[in-house]
């Protein structure tokens, strides 16, 4: 008889592990290499043997015990002073506190302000998302090659610059720390949603993964702005079905059938952000899930609550002024005052660095040259957008508009 | 994001390249190796490649009939051709155009740095 090992339980639990590992020795590479050998003898034994009762126990000490064979052997080779110098305790043992998580500060160490972008992503994926080297290729449509020189470079950069095992107090230490973590959280979820690039049989759902590591992260911080990205992240996700046809064309939100969206994602979404809105002094993560929720709400873009939406970007605006927030602004202005207080407004907008020459000026002139009836200003804008932007699904939607107007 | 930096070849440089000392093609040579083992352990490598000459390269037309006519070399009148590129995966433009520098072939100004087709945070 074999018992069925749910694929998400070493997922959730590899995280533990590793932390666990970290904290008592140190060194997250080794680490990290044990608990990956102890996932593997686990995939091999409890489908026979049945799950233990305390899986992560199980784990922790299969992978301590790894490590340690692993260091007995590099040490009766040349590093021995060195290793045995930096690690003092070696017995086999590592205490089991299951209240402990330690998987916050895991995270908080992949996301080390001193790594890039790129490696902050990889390391987080693998060591807190206990996906494979292979998959986390797949997800990101690179070389696995590419991606293990990433983790590799990335862990020995952690030891370089003795990057500890910490949780911060004050609650500026918090906000410093949590942002590169919830920015590469989001950048986890954005590369999940370009799967129709990719083959999606074989491409890992990096969404689906990015909204299970910001629900673990936000059961462990009480914090608005995490709240608010997970509120994002499901109300967005929710609408994933309705975002292509059948034939994998990108539909805009204006045309998606809204019957497709998700009802469950959104009632999740909205109540986590209806929380943390009580509670939490407002965000600019929160205030685009409150942007998205109000959209999730209408059954038409001709029932959305548009000069609420409008509102809410002014504040997001306030609070933290970005290029595509602003032209985001532009359209919910042309829905509430006319396309041409719109079309004056994108003016201004137009000569904003980072806006400068970018396609969506063009697409969103399009859009509100046909909303004032000019079709063929339009339909050449449109053209023009699609020439310089540089995603294809995107850029054949814009030719479809084009055509539309043709 | 991803970026393909192409390396073109013109007359000028190829003379340049036929009249230096084997000395300093090894040091030309060597510039490209110190470059790709830079980019591999950046983990920003995804392919590097030297093309061979051109005039081993094939046109392939496909015609109405559905018939495959294959004929020699690049076309003639093309001044400048592509002689080897690299496919990074970099965090941003100015890092690409950093990496591009480095390439020998950018003291001629000879390297394109052209963004690859990806499916960025659409408005939806």
């Amino acid at each position: 008889m074999t018992t069925v090992v749910e694929p998400d339980l070493l997922r959730d639990l590899t995280p533990r592990a590793v932390a666990a590992l970290v904290r008592h020795y140190g060194h997250l590479e080794d680490c990290e290499d044990a608990v990956q050998e102890a996932l593997a003898a686990a995939i091999k034994q409890w489908p026979v043997d049945g799950v233990p009762d305390n899986p992560r126990g199980w784990l922790i000490t299969v992978a301590s015990r790894r490590l340690i064979e692993q260091w007995r052997r590099d040490s009766a080779r040349e590093r021995r002073e060195q290793r045995i110098l930096r690690f003092p305790d070696l017995a086999p043992t590592v205490e089991v506190t299951p209240d402990l998580d330690d998987s916050l500060p895991l995270l908080l160490m992949c996301c080390h302000p001193e790594l890039a972008r790129p490696a902050q992503v990889s390391l987080t994926l693998r060591a807190v998302g206990g996906l494979t080297t292979a998959e986390i290729a797949r997800g990101l449509l690179l070389p696995e090659a590419t991606v293990a020189q990433r983790i590799s470079r990335a862990k020995r950069r952690l030891q370089e610059i003795g990057a500890r095992f910490e949780t911060p107090s004050t609650s500026d230490e918090w906000a410093a720390r949590l942002s590169p973590v919830l920015e590469v959280l989001y950048l986890i979820f954005n590369e999940g949603s370009t799967a129709s690039a990719g083959d999606q049989i074989t491409r890992p759902d990096l969404s689906g993964e990015a909204i299970r590591l910001t629900r673990q992260l936000h059961g462990q911080v009480d914090h608005g702005e995490v709240a608010g990205l997970l509120a994002l992240m499901l109300l967005t996700d929710a609408r994933r079905p309705a975002r292509t046809d059948s034939a994998g064309e990108l539909v805009a939100l204006a045309e998606q059938d809204r019957r497709l969206w998700r009802t469950d994602a959104i009632a999740d979404g909205t109540r986590i952000l209806r929380a943390a809105l009580a509670r939490h002094r407002i965000g600019p993560l929160q205030l685009q899930a409150a942007i998205a929720a109000l959209h999730s709400e209408a059954a038409s873009t001709a029932a959305t609550d548009w000069p609420q939406i409008l509102a809410l970007y002014d504040h997001l605006l306030a609070l933290a002024p970005s290029p595509m927030a602003m032209l985001s602004r532009v359209v919910a202005m042309a829905q509430v005052r006319g396309p041409q207080s719109a079309l004056i407004e994108l003016d201004a907008v137009a000569d904003v660095p980072g806006l400068v020459g970018h396609y969506r000026i063009d697409a969103v002139r399009a859009h509100l040259a046909e909303l004032a009836g000019e079709r063929e200003a339009a339909r050449v804008l449109y053209l023009r957008a699609a020439q310089n932007s540089l995603s294809r699904p995107e850029q054949r939607h814009l030719l479809r508009q084009a055509q539309r107007l043709g | 994001m991803k970026y393909l930096l192409l390396i073109y070849g013109n007359e000028q440089s190829r003379q340049i390249w036929d009249q230096m000392s084997a000395e300093n093609r090894l040091t030309g040579l060597e510039a490209y190796d110190d470059l790709t083992a830079e980019l591999a352990s950046a983990g920003e490598l995804i392919a590097a490649e030297a093309l061979a000459d051109p005039s081993t390269g094939r046109r392939v037309t496909v015609t109405d009939d559905q018939q495959v006519l294959v004929a020699d070399g690049p076309y003639a009148e093309v001044k400048e051709l592509v002689s080897g590129f690299y496919l990074i995966d970099c965090e941003t433009e100015q890092r690409a155009i950093e990496i591009a520098a480095k390439v020998p072939e950018a003291a001629f100004g000879l390297v394109e740095v052209r963004p690859v087709m990806a499916l960025d945070d659409f408005l939806t």
